[in-house]
């Protein structure tokens, strides 16, 4: 073996590394909250909705959930644009992934609703709880602790998984690792290096879920 | 060039979806062979193997897909390797589903009782043996369903090889927006074919699943 390694140049970009990492945060934290309120609103409407509000959410999960993303995202960013409707690459990798995942979020709250025994809402009823209260109390609060673990994972699956929209040229981590690559020709160095960056950056959203765990579920 | 989309693209298109079958089966046999040694270095009785699986699997869960498919591609050819993206797309989605595939089998693995391990003790079997006649047949059966639904996992991500240039179903659908200048309606009928190889799966899935609520 011949090769040295040399860092000293993918280094010197670290500007391009950091502003891609920014970018690969804000993805990751902005999908993660519309994709909740997503998966919050479709679940109950899966779960308590007439028969036609069913059904259009099971369409809309369903068709996201056996779909590769990147196909999702090639389809509103190449795709929409002849339909009228242009995004720059950011901003349709937003959509793309706030989607992607909302039906994997509906999947997972669904069935932690679906686990809460019938019985316990009508003890919610028979102690004079409003409709809202049983909701929040009853239904909402003990299902999220259940399906906390797997929603958690799922997030931490997304976040990996923005790496996609350097597809589209949204200017996330891995983008700008593709940039480097090309001016330094540095390939393994520069994908050895985001790799560890992703894997702390796993690391770390497990440790922020652990916690929240910790603070709001675990003491009641 | 700019030609019209007709009917012939589709089917093209088609065609290519054998490149994506192909690549899921390769994928699938490379990650089942990892994947066993991973679930069996997690359930082994020395802790240092437990822990060198559990720190292989975090590494592979934690990274991206991608990372793992330009390491192997752009990264091994600087030790001399002429890469072609079969041979990188192989080695990266066999690291990656192996990982998972370990740890699904893991918990399969686990969820059978201690005490079916100690009744094989006290017959006189020895690990491989319990392993092979007592645990394996019975965890089988809880593993399948979660394994087809992976399988689902990596159909759709086997789409991910066409950034390395893998001919596959996303990639000819890329090819063929090149030159029809159709984006919507290609990636619309790119969608419709994944989508008739995974549903059909998925609910495969899920009916296996239910079954075996219903035996136990």
């Amino acid at each position: 073996m011949t090769y040295s390694f040399q860092f000293r140049d993918v280094f010197a970009a670290w500007e391009f590394l950091l502003e891609g990492l920014v970018l690969t945060l804000e993805l990751s934290l902005v999908t993660m909250v519309v994709g909740l309120v997503i998966g919050l609103a479709g679940a109950a409407a899966r779960v308590y909705g007439g028969p036609w509000l069913k059904r259009i959410v099971a369409v809309y999960v369903e068709t996201i959930r056996n779909t590769p993303l990147i196909v999702q995202l090639f389809l509103i960013f190449f795709g929409l644009p002849s339909a009228g409707l242009k995004f720059d690459a950011n901003t349709a990798a937003l959509i793309a992934l706030s989607i992607n995942l909302g039906a994997y979020s509906i999947e997972i709250i669904r069935a932690g609703l679906e686990a809460i025994p019938r019985s316990q809402i009508e003890a919610g009823q028979s102690l004079g709880l409003s409709p809202v209260q049983i909701y929040r109390y009853v239904i909402i609060f003990p299902s999220l602790r259940m399906m906390f673990p797997a929603l958690s994972s799922q997030f931490v699956l997304l976040m990996l998984a923005t790496s996609v929209v350097s597809q589209i040229s949204a200017q996330d981590l891995f983008h700008m690792a593709s940039i480097i690559q090309s001016r330094t020709f540095r390939d393994f160095e520069v994908y050895i290096l985001v790799a560890a960056a992703y894997l702390i950056l796993a690391l770390l959203f497990r440790l922020a879920f652990a916690g929240i765990y910790h603070f709001v579920f675990a003491r009641r | 060039m700019i030609r019209e989309l007709s009917f012939i693209d589709v089917l093209y298109l088609i065609a290519a979806t054998r490149w994506t079958l192909a690549l899921t089966a390769i994928a699938f046999l490379g990650g089942g062979i990892v994947g066993l040694a991973v679930a069996l270095l997690r359930v082994s009785s020395l802790a240092p193997l437990r822990w060198l699986g559990a720190i292989y699997v975090h590494a592979v869960q934690g990274t991206p897909l991608l990372a793992w498919l330009f390491v192997f591609f752009f990264g091994l050819s600087i030790f001399g390797f002429t890469v072609s993206p079969w041979l990188a797309a192989a080695a990266a989605y066999s690291i990656y589903a192996g990982a998972f595939l370990g740890e699904i089998w893991r918990g399969c693995l686990q969820a059978i009782p201690r005490t079916q391990w100690e009744a094989g003790a006290s017959l006189g079997l020895g690990f491989t043996q319990q392993l092979r006649y007592i645990i394996v047949p019975q965890a089988l059966r809880l593993a399948i369903p979660p394994t087809v639904g992976f399988l689902v996992q990596l159909i759709k991500n086997t789409s991910l090889a066409a950034v390395i240039g893998f001919i596959e179903l996303t990639r000819e659908g890329q090819l063929t927006t090149a030159t029809t200048f159709r984006p919507f309606t290609v990636y619309l009928i790119v969608a419709a074919i994944y989508f008739a190889l995974c549903f059909p799966l998925t609910q495969w899935s899920r009916r296996l699943e239910r079954r075996l609520h219903v035996a136990r």
